[in-house]
């Protein structure tokens, strides 16, 4: 909601007089995500359907509500509050965790450090409940359903502390709580009270810590760990150039670039990263943004490398009135280990490495030139193999068994043979192939590759292979299409579709 | 390379034992690679009718690449990649390469280029011989492109001296045109030898191959074939001793050798 009213400004403060919810579509009509304080007044609750809403209070105002947005926001907020502690944790959808041990006293006491929290949100105009305890689940449990500003000092004071607090402090799921609720369970004390082998025996078979009261108690008591996720904040390693002078050249844009790329190898260099993707943006002076991006096989920080791969994608840029701003983005970046300059330069006048070798390629030739077979789990030839880049690793599969000989080239689609005489068996004994003839010397087969059921339609055919030898010592791989009498069209054809070594 | 005038040649030069060897050393043969070094550019001219061409090319590369000489620093087992280029041409005549077919040690290793027009390949195989990280390169190249002129076929094998990667370009259909490739194969399919187990079936590949002009070697005709993972080269199917013998002669006289 507060967020909401940030966003909006001044318009937003006149519909914020009267009672206005924020609502979600969901599959039985519009729901209520969040609600102002008119709103609450009206009678309008979270969880309700808009409908139920209007019959209450029929003058009510409607926003759509931005889940995806909110999150992002309480990620930077994540970063924000750990002015407050090392290090903090998301608690979706509208929670923070922040680890504040040992830092109290740098703030002057705790009372003095939730002010602190207080005032700061304040200041940003968002509303805020806080409290501090020894665990994790107690704080929660306090800032959500105790007092406001509630302070918990020592692990066994929380008991103390927390005991009046309903069940539903216990971050359980809805359908727990309705258990416990028809125990008659209202209080967290009364949990104690009942026996600890009474709730056990009831949840023996609940495992996530959601659904079993029991785990969530312990971990409120810090009896049990429970670990969190802490937010930690990546940095994109960027580098910008604006110019005094717009640029029109080639010849300066590219002494521009390889100052960007230098800087970008410093960069990356002190975050002990190398890039994968890298995007270069530059500003026009009449306004237009052009962008080049460029993939890396490997993670690399070479600023000559970088340099190299972005000359060959910077030939069609039409510099207009000049080129006032470039920017240098890593948008993807990996740990790179840093390596000693001087063995590399040794290496760099003996050839280059795999990876950057690959790279030119794929920038000239584009990303789907440059591949590698990896086989396929199929029987059908075509789509026993596959094509991935280059430098991914190889997926797992099922060892060949090499019963039969394969071709060692595969034709991109296998080309129909008109067969001229064929023997008894079946097999052609002479037939036509782009305008020649051969006449079949020895032949092996037939192997017999069924066709997929469980992917193809029902008139796919079978095929009948044979690896063929012709009297010019020629070999090949053909297959014919279907047998006569499978009922699933007329005389089968023949085709080729493979040279053998 | 003209004919070299025999007549002013002393006759005793041919007795010699010196002469022998020279006769014997510049016959190509298999695993030759051990002695003399890896054959640094090589092309293969074949036809789009059968995958001999590219089987040949792969066996006389696997070939030098298991007799390679090995020095002390190089113990460890050689996992380096194989590329393979083709122009969209190439791989329209003859088709591409298909794993499952290809010897065993380079199905997992190979990384395949398929450029849309020759110079594009070119620029991949020169880009492919600078890598130091590829046991070879092999390119297949239909026809007769204008860009792949003699020029061009110097800079590949500038490449590949200096950073040692061999190249087996396999010619598809082409004339034999003007190249500075150090070994010049012509190869064709041939009937291959029974199996021991089917006689009725097709046995292991064999190719007629013709070296019809190298720069160490004197040319010949042999019967390639691969048994057991290893290149064999049976009867010469021309006695090409004469020819030998006048190219030994025109070597000594005309291109003393510098280095071995």
């Amino acid at each position: 909601m507060d967020r909401w009213r940030l966003a909006m400004g001044e318009g937003g403060t006149a519909l914020d007089a009267g009672p206005l919810v924020l609502i979600a579509d969901t599959a039985h009509g519009p729901r209520i995500e969040a609600v102002n304080r008119a709103g609450s007044a009206a009678g309008a609750r979270k969880g309700m359907m808009l409908a139920d809403a209007r019959t209450l209070c029929p003058e009510i105002a409607t926003a759509p509500s931005d889940p995806a947005g909110d999150l992002a926001f309480l990620e930077h907020l994540a970063v924000w509050a750990q002015r407050w502690g090392p290090w903090s944790a998301l608690d979706a959808p509208d929670g923070l965790l922040v680890d504040v041990t040992a830092v109290p006293h740098l703030f002057g006491g705790e009372e003095r450090l939730l002010a602190d929290v207080y005032e700061a949100f304040a200041r940003r105009k968002l509303a805020v409940r806080a409290a501090l305890a020894p665990t994790a689940g107690a704080a929660w449990a306090l800032a959500h359903y105790g007092p406001a500003g509630a302070i918990v000092e020592g692990e066994t004071a929380i008991e103390r502390a927390l005991s009046d607090l309903p069940v539903a402090a216990l971050r359980l799921d809805q359908d727990v709580l309705t258990v416990l609720r028809r125990l008659g369970l209202k209080r967290l004390g009364e949990i104690s009270v009942i026996g600890r082998d009474a709730i056990q025996r009831r949840f023996r078979n609940r495992k996530s810590p959601a659904a079993n009261p029991l785990i969530r108690l312990d971990q409120l008591l810090g009896r049990v760990p429970e670990p969190l996720l802490p937010v930690v904040p990546q940095q994109m390693p960027l580098v910008q150039r604006r110019l005094l002078e717009p640029i029109r050249h080639r010849q300066l844009l590219d002494q521009v670039v390889a100052d960007l790329a230098e800087d970008m190898a410093r960069e990356l260099e002190g975050q002990g990263k190398g890039a994968r993707r890298l995007e270069l943006g530059l500003w026009r002076v009449d306004g237009e943004v052009v962008v080049r991006r460029l993939e890396m096989a490997a993670a690399t920080r070479d600023p000559a490398h970088m340099l190299r791969l972005f000359a060959a994608r910077l030939d069609d840029i039409d510099a207009g009135f000049g080129i006032e701003m470039l920017r240098l983005r890593a948008s993807w970046a990996e740990p790179l280990a840093l390596a000693q300059g001087d063995i590399e330069a040794a290496a760099e006048s003996h050839g280059t490495s795999l990876a950057a070798c690959v790279d030119r390629l794929t920038v000239r030739l584009g990303p789907r030139a440059v591949s590698r077979p990896v086989p396929f789990a199929s029987h059908i030839p075509e789509r026993a193999q596959r094509w991935q880049p280059p430098l991914e690793p190889e997926p797992a599969s099922q060892g060949q068994l090499a019963f039969h000989a394969r071709p060692l080239k595969l034709l991109d689609s296998p080309e129909r043979i008109a067969v001229l005489y064929a023997t008894p068996d079946g097999y052609p004994q002479r037939f036509r192939w782009r305008g020649e003839v051969h006449e079949v010397a020895r032949v092996e087969g037939p192997e017999r590759i069924a066709p997929e059921w469980w992917r193809e339609r029902g008139g796919a055919r079978l095929r009948d292979y044979y690896r063929i030898e012709d009297g010019e010592g020629r070999r090949y791989w053909i297959y014919r299409l279907g047998i006569i009498g499978d009922g699933r069209g007329g005389a089968p054809d023949w085709y080729l579709q493979g040279l053998c070594a | 390379m003209s004919k070299p005038d025999l007549s002013s040649l002393p006759s005793v030069a041919f007795e010699d034992v010196a002469a022998l060897s020279a006769r014997r050393s510049a016959r190509w043969r298999p695993g030759l690679a051990q002695s003399e070094g890896l054959a640094l550019h090589n092309e293969v001219f074949s036809s789009s009718r059968d995958g001999a061409g590219a089987a040949a090319a792969l066996a006389l590369a696997l070939d030098d690449w298991r007799n390679r000489p090995l020095d002390s620093a190089s113990e460890q087992q050689d996992l380096r990649s194989v590329l393979w280029v083709q122009t969209r041409e190439a791989a329209r005549r003859t088709g591409r390469p298909y794993r499952a077919g290809l010897p065993e040690e380079l199905q997992a290793r190979l990384i395949h280029v398929l450029a849309e027009k020759a110079e594009d390949a070119l620029f991949a195989l020169e880009e492919g011989l600078r890598c130091r990280d590829l046991a070879f390169v092999v390119g297949e190249i239909a026809g007769n492109p204008k860009p792949l002129d003699f020029t061009a076929s110097r800079r590949l094998t500038l490449a590949s001296e200096k950073h040692g990667v061999p190249l087996f370009l396999v010619r598809i259909d082409a004339a034999r045109d003007l190249s500075a490739a150090r070994m010049r194969w012509e190869v064709a399919s041939v009937a291959s030898p029974q199996p021991r187990w089917n006689a009725q079936a097709p046995g292991a590949p064999r190719w007629r191959g013709e070296l019809f002009r190298a720069r160490a070697h004197a040319p010949g005709e042999w019967v390639l074939g691969e048994e057991q993972d290893s290149l064999t080269a049976s009867k010469a199917w021309r006695d090409t001793d004469d020819a030998v013998a006048n190219w030994t002669a025109g070597l000594r006289q005309r291109y003393p050798r510098r280095r071995a």
